[in-house]
């Protein structure tokens, strides 16, 4: 019996690739969140159309498919097997694709994309800078599977890991293999997966339960909803694989309700997986049996914390609560419990396909393997990106990266989301992995990589980690949940002007009571932001509080907006765009605003012709200046 | 109504998968329900309800017609959602979390939704709008006051 149905796979692989063969071409279209957000479907939809209409149904193929990571070019077309890389496709520009590129064999210059440093076009996908010094070991796929068809996983090899599993590997020895690997968890701490699966194997019980962690709360990273949404096959093998070796009977997704197309692909994978025999009772045909359920998440940060997520499922408040006991001595319903992260599922098929030899030569001394990271703000090629451990901060943000945006300079970067830390200009050097951000102050995390510019201000950074780790807190303990508060305050105050010289001291003591005080990650990690900014920008807290300025001219109560007579043509632009009417004037002569009405909304700033540049920003004695000859010149009024 | 919440097992677990589901439905709680909820899954009022303030995802009262989310997810943050939230604010004379006096309109916030890339982001009715300026903030809501002047 178990024969035939893992022949059932073979044929599958066999099936999909012959097919294929046949349609030589396949028009790949990205279909992750951000380029649905830019009309990805739309331009599917078209591709169809067109297709039908040259009559060419047989020869090409149209495939949306996962997120390809680079975001920022969406929305992006790959045909295949030429590798053939367009970017910011449009509607219009579809019919020219098809008779161009696909029967002419012509490339169209103008869908290329331009390496903003070498002026150069590039006309494969494995060209672009953005994935050359990429190691797409587990994001890779995502680019050829379509991710609403489990045949498309199976012919990539899909399910082999779990065959070799449930009929040549004891539990003991797929511990054994992901303990070699080195294999450490994604979702923030790092904490050896191996050993925890041995630490559950352990636990006398007749039920046991894992748990993929999908709830993802680090505002700004997304590599676990494009995993889920792009190659969810893979993460439920691996969640299978996990609960041959833990002896578990039951899963569960906890997804942020925020990720619907996530939920939604999902549970299509669960029921296909059902279908053949992959998930359920006597999967293909083995002794061994275990289903998945998804939990969709209601909205809370603090329930991606093990102990409140798991909470959740029971369907109570996301508290969390004293560890030990951990999760795998008493767990879901009080039974051992396994949890790890989305991307550390995903790992696992990898590890048991290749070998932990192999996976081990892959990293550093002591974090191993690659890392997913969501590379976003001031940077050009905002998007996800998977490197091996060890990589140097410069060559992620440069040469991956492309620097940063509008030639701006680099400040910093925030790595670990609310719970980590900023990493300043002065440490590009730094090889990347679980220890060395650590040291530097910061965290993993989960792999949020938030690039800083000149324009923003460090003093506003951290008071948006702490307002946001403020909300979130559940309140149950004192340190956090007032201690959040306190931070909160006195950021605010010195964001606008009314900080004082012992503030930097008193933020530094509430943190360090706030870190050792509190019961669960969120408040043991919520002041780092602080502790990192105030380590590293020291100057611009100062600056704030003696000087009342904002040397990034972010912090609306310390600057002004001015129209530069000098420069100003008298165009209208601004006066008709202020919401408040605060700019007067007329055509050809000089703007003014007016400094009381004003509500520092920057429109007038983004308005004004870049030619002109009229608008400027000031802070400081300069702002005082000008807020004293707008006074003058309203008393005169 | 009463068929929604008789399709669940009477069981705690499943509290979270009715309330969802509820508001899918109606696109709030409705107060009264709570109690026929406590009776099919034999847990109490209060629990419900403190379990039902806790996540964001639920509310008590209706929303309004146009749902406007504005990310104040870290990526936007940097890029400018702030001044973008402000400017929503302004124009409603709202604050997140609420609803317009009118019925038309309720901001809320959130944080990432995962299209990084394209931010500041701004969703309405499920539509993403990216890469906002807060020039363009007061087109959308005359788009949306249009639609409603139609129907
Ligand atoms: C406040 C807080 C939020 C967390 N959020 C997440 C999350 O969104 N996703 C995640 O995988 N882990 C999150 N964690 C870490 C989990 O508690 C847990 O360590 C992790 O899921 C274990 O998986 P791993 O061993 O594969 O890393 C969070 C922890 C804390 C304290
Ligand atoms: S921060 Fe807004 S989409 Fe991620």
């Amino acid at each position: 019996m178990d024969e035939f149905d893992t022949s059932e796979l073979d044929k599958i692989r066999a099936e999909v690739s012959e097919s294929q063969m046949k349609q030589k071409t396949c028009i790949t279209i990205c279909g992750g969140t951000g380029c649905h957000a830019y009309g990805c479907l739309k331009v599917a939809e078209a591709f169809k159309e067109e297709i039908k209409r040259q009559n060419l149904q047989n020869k090409v193929d149209v495939r949306t498919t996962g997120c390809h990571g680079f975001c920022e070019r969406g929305p992006i077309v790959v045909i295949q097997p030429e590798g053939i890389f367009y970017q910011r496709i449009q509607l219009n520009d579809i019919k020219e694709v098809i008779s161009e590129t696909i029967i002419n064999k012509k490339i169209l210059d103008r869908l290329l994309y331009i390496d903003p440093r070498t002026e150069e076009k590039i006309v494969y996908e494995k060209d672009v800078p953005f994935y050359k010094k990429q190691e797409r070991i587990i994001f890779g796929n995502n680019g050829f599977i379509d991710p609403t068809d489990i045949k498309d996983y199976i012919a990539l090899d899909g399910f082999k890991a779990l065959v070799k599993v449930l009929f040549d590997m004891t539990s003991e020895e797929v511990i054994d293999e992901i303990k070699a690997s080195g294999l450490r968890g994604r979702g923030g701490a790092g904490f050896p997966t191996g050993k925890k699966w041995e630490i559950c194997r352990k636990e006398n019980s007749e039920k046991k339960y894992i748990i993929c962690n999908a709830d993802e709360g680090d505002p700004g990273a997304y590599m676990d909803r494009s995993l889920l949404e792009g190659n969810p096959c893979c993460v439920i093998e691996g969640m299978i694989i996990g609960a041959y070796a833990i002896g578990a009977s039951q899963g569960f997704i906890y997804v942020r309700m925020e990720y619907p197309l996530a939920v939604k692909n999902v549970t299509l994978a669960i029921e296909q997986a059902k279908k053949l025999g992959l998930l359920g009772k006597s999967i293909l045909g083995s002794e061994f049996q275990f289903d998945i359920h998804i939990f969709k998440g209601a909205g809370a940060f603090v329930s991606g914390e093990e102990t409140s997520l798991m909470a959740s499922i029971e369907g109570r408040r996301a508290f969390p609560r004293q560890r030990p006991p951990f999760p795998a001595q008493e767990g879901l319903w009080g039974k051992p419990t396994n949890i790890n992260n989305v991307e550390t599922w995903a790992n696992v098929p990898l590890i048991i396909n290749k070998g932990a030899e192999w996976y081990s030569q892959i990293g550093t001394k002591k974090s191993k393997g690659t890392k997913i990271f969501s590379l976003v703000g001031k940077i050009n090629n905002t998007g996800l990106v998977e490197v091996p451990m060890g990589i140097k901060l410069k060559e992620i943000i440069y040469d991956i990266g492309g620097g940063i945006k509008d030639n701006k300079k680099f400040k910093a970067v925030q790595t670990g989301g609310p719970s980590g830390g900023c990493i300043p200009a002065d440490k590009l050097d730094l090889p990347i992995d679980f220890d060395t951000l650590t040291k530097a102050g910061s965290m993993m995390g989960s792999g949020g990589m938030i690039v800083v510019d000149e324009d923003t201000c460090m003093v506003d950074i951290a008071r948006y980690f702490l307002e946001f780790s403020q909300e979130e807190s559940c309140g149950k303990c004192v340190p956090c949940r007032v201690g959040t508060k306190q931070l909160v305050e006195i950021l605010t105050h010195i964001t606008r002007g009314e900080g004082v010289e012992e503030d930097i001291k008193k933020l530094k003591d509430l943190a360090k009571s706030v870190k050792e005080g509190s019961l669960c990650g969120l408040g043991q990690t919520a002041p780092n932001p602080v502790l990192t900014t105030i380590r590293y920008f020291r100057d611009e807290y100062e600056a704030h509080i003696k000087e009342k300025s904002c040397p990034a001219l972010v912090c609306k109560d310390l600057i002004v907006y001015n129209i530069e007579p000098e420069k100003c043509v008298g165009c209208l632009l601004c006066l008709k765009s202020c919401p408040v009417g605060a700019i007067t004037g007329e055509r050809k002569k000089v703007h003014i605003i007016n400094q009381e009405l004003c509500i520092k909304c920057g429109v007038c700033f983004e308005v004004c012709p870049p030619k002109v540049a009229a608008v400027s920003k000031y802070t400081g004695k300069k702002r005082d200046r000008i807020l004293k000859k707008d006074l003058k010149q309203r008393v005169k009024e | 109504m009463e068929k929604v919440i008789d399709e669940f097992d009477k069981d705690q677990r499943e509290l979270i998968h009715l309330l969802h589901e509820i508001q899918k439905q109606f696109g709030y709680i409705p107060a009264h329900m709570i109690s026929q909820i406590a009776r099919q899954l034999k847990i109490s009022e209060s629990e419900i309800f403190g379990v039902l303030t806790f996540y964001k995802a639920f509310t008590l009262k209706p929303r309004g017609k146009h749902l406007i989310t504005i990310c104040m997810g870290t990526a936007c943050h940097v890029r400018g959602a702030p001044k973008i939230l402000d400017e929503f604010k302004r124009e409603l004379s709202i604050e997140p979390g609420e609803t317009s006096g009118d019925n038309l309109f309720t901001l809320e916030t959130v944080n990432c939704v995962g299209a990084c890339a394209l931010g500041p982001i701004v969703i309405i009715n499920g539509d993403y709008h990216g890469q906002m300026k807060t020039r363009e903030v007061d087109k959308l809501i005359k788009i949306c006051r249009q639609k409603n002047g139609k129907r």
